[in-house]
């Protein structure tokens, strides 16, 4: 391992729950419906995190807690049995409802894992529940998606067949992308996992080889080698080099020679190489702070600096996993300060001292850093945009690119001349 | 428990946050957990503000519920009164904070701040948004000035005359994330400088402790918004005597009869009653011969209850509309909205579901919706215009220009918005009178910029030509006359003669509908 400086850091936080991950989970799977038990904060954070309007009826919402119901439990339960009757008479075409924990039912101790079962035992054939948390008192923004996943986990029957499982939610165009430049490679028995719908859940066994395409997913993981899985560790498909590493990590283990991979990959990443240079150009140079929030970031540090020449400040991560991230660790430049943990006040006072050219962080601080001249690019983005694989590390440094030429539009030209 | 696909208001911790924020030297421990911190971007990101709302959470995680975390909740206060050095300082919690009972606001008063301590007690599993905003405001208001008010002598409203000076006045309710406050406060504060009134305090916008502790100054308040200020108000005239004025200037005649009220109250002569009429455009251009074809419009209004009620007013009074729905998600107003809902012999709906108003609107099958941006997608769907006259905030609600819902300028500002997403009178007329060319397709809805009717009774093909599905209802079958006769009828009140005459027919136990039967109903009904 490189030596990366570690910190851990503690205090207010500016990061969402893992609640925020139902924006994107219920899209990747629409025959599942995540019903959150939880109060009326927990309806507006999705809301407000997710613009929710546009829709007729959203296949997520919240069984707000009332004060009836925090008088005592047994009431609660009988409640929450009621509304889950109500959901499923109104939406029949509804296979998989995830009851997903929050703050306040995780401390009143609302035993969702109960409620599930005997829901399952009723619902026999209709449609199946799983539980998992997503509250903020144990889980930032991406883990949401590790607690979904990993619930699902007891509900994938097994088999012996080789084959590899991409995990982790990935745009669906990307998803075919991959599976094609996989077969290029000869590996022909790829599925993904979560599946497009939440009632085909691949099979899983001795021969299933993991290949994770999101960082954030160490429960899961977890529970996939109690199933016997084999994990491949690899640097995350972000940009060339990580997606390029990441697909050689798993021809290396179908015994595929590198060879074979470079041929297939080769023209691809001539190609996106030359594509990333208009945005190298911009991005060269500059200095880059990482607030944390979507655990993405020692990937996106790495694909930053190693591919587009940005000088690392500070990578800031929510939580740290070293076991999954020590090959993107590996990738990293010596004295890359890393923080784990949040004290925003202080990572603040670091981010202005610092004086940098971007700041990554969440939409409660870009527009107040703004503000003060620095400019920003917002987390959440990332795990809207489809950012995965060689194809994408244009659009990916796109991202970062765009607010520094606005910035450069905007002052040199419009507003200075004046 | 309640299923909650979406909500009108968020919790009341929430209406704290724009309290707090509206306001200057002031700070917000919020006991809650990180996810919580979401709500920054309702203000960083919808009012596109500059600062970050003046809120440390203290973000405790479940590991921390064993331990101590009444220590977790003296440190992040310790920090916060050290690093941002408030004038005065809020603390609360959020809802599940409220679960473990550390009593926050207890802790913080025990710690030894000689600046004044607002407890907040916010029943989050109660109570919502608007709720807490009030709450809040009366808290802080209470607290800065409950040690004065003894000394204080009650305040006449008629002081300034013997005090030698022109009158003061308070004005009370403006907060960020409310409905175009930003420009009614400037409108509202332009109307009474006009009238040679002063503004003491606008609050909690814009406003600090300081300004907070001399609200005694003025001679009476201005409740702009009642879900806000009105407890407010209140406490102030039953503590201090300060009069408060109740009618909401929006709309022309609300707007002259808040100036009457408060000329009323200060017993200040009113020098310019016939200029009143002539300051907004609205009377004139509603009076204007285009504006002959609002004549009648069904409206459906859906909206806080400040908002729904002015627009009612505007919608019967002022613009000659017919008011068809009316409602609010505002429990705490939903007496004043049934009161002026029976004025027009309608009955009030009073919901938080999204659903239900969208229900309602359906069966109303009005020509404008008047709502919340929730209703405008809702409306989308239905193919009816709509304009957006109340919170939930949408980011296109706080626009770049000058753009009140009060006074002269508010009225004009309403006319516009109302009006131009219906098809102008001549418009319509010429629509009406070349509807039968060949060139005319169905559905023109001129510069509406949506899709047509799409309800199910009104399909429409992708032309968006008119597929009138004629359906067997009860006993009732359309003739082939009376189905032809049909389709003549403008497509934006088809569904609406569609249903009266099969409603029509059977009443009077007719087994068709012919085009004789349509003529009929229509007469029946006019």
């Amino acid at each position: 391992m490189s030596k990366v400086e570690f910190n851990k850091e503690n205090g207010p936080r500016e990061v969402f729950c893992g609640l925020t991950s139902i924006v994107w989970l219920h899209r990747r799977m629409p025959d599942a419906f995540f019903l959150v038990v939880g109060s009326r904060t927990c309806a507006h954070l999705i809301q407000s995190a997710a613009g929710v309007m546009i829709f007729a009826e959203p296949r997520f919402g919240t069984a707000i807690l009332e004060e009836k119901d925090l008088a005592g439990l047994a009431d609660a339960h009988e409640e929450l049995d009621r509304v889950v009757n109500d959901l499923i008479a109104r939406r029949p075409e509804i296979k998989t409802l995830f009851l997903v924990g929050s703050c306040p039912s995780e401390v009143i101790k609302l035993d969702l894992a109960t409620v599930a079962e005997k829901l399952n035992t009723r619902f026999l054939g209709q449609v199946k529940f799983v539980n998992y948390s997503g509250s903020g008192i144990e889980t930032t923004f991406t883990q949401g998606e590790d607690g979904a996943l990993k619930a699902l986990v007891p509900l994938m029957e097994s088999t012996d067949d080789e084959k590899l499982l991409l995990v982790g939610t990935l745009a669906n165009n990307v998803e075919d992308r991959f599976k094609k430049i996989f077969n290029n490679i000869g590996i022909n028995n790829v599925e993904s996992f979560p599946p497009r719908q939440s009632t085909e859940l691949p099979k899983i066994g001795k021969n299933t080889k993991v290949l994770l395409t999101q960082p954030y997913l160490s429960d899961t993981v977890r529970d996939l080698e109690h199933r016997g899985c084999e994990i491949i560790y690899a640097p995350f498909p972000l940009g060339v080099e990580g997606s390029t590493k990441w697909f050689l990590a798993a021809a290396d283990a179908f015994k595929i020679p590198e060879l074979k991979v470079h041929e297939v990959i080769a023209p691809l990443a001539n190609r996106a190489r030359q594509a990333l240079e208009k945005h190298t150009e911009i991005l060269r140079g500059k200095k880059l702070f990482l607030l944390p929030e979507s655990q993405l970031e020692i990937s996106l540090a790495r694909f930053l600096h190693n591919e587009c020449e940005m000088d690392l400040v500070e990578v800031g991560t929510p939580y740290l996993n070293k076991d999954l991230m020590e090959e993107e660790l590996n990738l990293l430049p010596e004295d890359t300060k890393i923080v784990e943990g949040q004290h925003v006040e202080k990572q603040l006072d670091r981010v202005r001292a610092s004086n940098p050219d971007l700041v990554v962080c969440g939409m409660g601080l870009a527009n107040p850093l703004e503000a003060e001249g620095i400019s920003t690019k917002w987390s959440i983005e990332m795990v809207f945009s489809p950012i995965h694989g060689i194809d994408q590390a244009a659009d990916l440094a796109g991202l970062f690119s765009r607010p520094l030429k606005r910035n450069q539009i905007l002052t040199s030209k419009t507003l200075a001349t004046h | 428990m309640e299923l909650t696909l979406w909500t009108y208001e968020g919790p009341p911790h929430v209406g704290a946050m724009r309290v707090a924020s509206s306001m200057k030297d002031i700070h917000y421990v919020l006991h809650a957990p990180q996810g919580d911190t979401y709500a920054d971007l309702l203000f960083t990101m919808i009012e596109r503000r500059g600062q970050r709302p003046p809120v440390t959470y203290t973000t405790f995680q479940a590991r921390d519920l064993g331990g101590d975390t009444a220590e977790l909740v003296k440190r992040n206060i310790a920090e916060a009164v050290e690093r941002f050095k408030p004038k005065t300082l809020l603390v609360g919690e959020s809802c599940t904070a409220e679960l473990i009972q550390d009593q926050p606001g207890a802790l913080a008063k025990g710690m030894g701040f000689d600046i004044p301590i607002v407890n907040l007690e916010l029943p989050a599993y109660s109570k919502k948004e608007n709720w807490g905003a009030s709450e809040t405001f009366y808290q802080i208001i209470r607290t800065l000035l409950k040690d004065n008010v003894n000394e204080i002598e009650k305040i006449n409203p008629k002081r300034w005359k013997s005090l030698g000076r022109r009158p003061k006045v308070n004005i009370l309710g403006p907060t960020l994330l409310g409905f175009r406050c930003r420009d009614d406060v400037i409108e509202i504060q332009r109307i009474l400088s006009e009238q040679g009134i002063d503004t003491n305090v606008v609050a909690p916008l814009g406003s600090s402790p300081d300004d907070i502790s001399r609200l005694t100054d003025a001679d009476i308040n201005i409740c702009l918004y009642h879900e806000i200020a009105e407890t407010s108000c209140e406490w102030l005239k039953r503590n201090c005597g300060m009069e408060y004025t109740t009618t909401i200037p929006i709309g022309i005649k609300n707007t002259i009869n808040f100036i009457n009220e408060v000329h009323e109250k200060l017993d200040l002569p009113l020098a310019n009653q016939e200029e009143l009429e002539h300051k907004s455009k609205l009377p004139w251009y509603s009076k204007s011969v285009d504006s002959n074809y609002l004549t009648g419009k069904r409206v459906f209004i859906f909206g806080d209850g400040t908002h729904a009620i002015a627009a009612a007013k505007i919608a019967k009074d002022e613009l000659g509309f017919e008011v068809v729905g009316l409602g609010t998600y505002s429990r705490e107003m939903a007496r004043q909205v049934r009161a002026a809902a029976k004025d027009l012999n309608i009955e009030a709906l009073i919901t938080n579901s999204y659903l239900e108003v969208e229900d309602a609107m359906k069966k109303a099958s009005p020509e404008l919706v008047l709502g919340t941006q929730m209703e405008r997608h809702s409306a989308k769907r239905l193919g009816i215009p709509c304009s957006v006259i109340s919170t939930p905030m949408h980011v296109q609600d706080v626009p770049a220009r000058y753009s009140p819902q009060m006074g002269w300028e508010g009225a004009n500002v309403i006319f516009d918005d109302w009006v131009h997403p219906l098809m102008m009178g001549l418009e319509e007329h010429l629509i009406d009178m070349f509807k039968h060319d060949f060139e005319f397709v169905d559905g023109h809805q001129s510069h509406l910029g949506h899709t047509a009717t799409k309800g199910p009774d009104n399909k429409e093909d992708e032309h968006g030509r008119s597929n009138i599905n004629i359906q067997k209802k009860g006993n009732v079958i359309w003739t082939d006359s009376g189905r032809a006769e049909l389709t003549k009828v403008p497509f934006f009140v088809r569904g609406k003669v569609k249903s009266n005459t099969e409603k029509y027919a059977l009443s009077k136990g007719l087994p068709e509908i012919s085009d004789e039967t349509l003529y009929d109903a229509k007469a029946y009904f006019d």
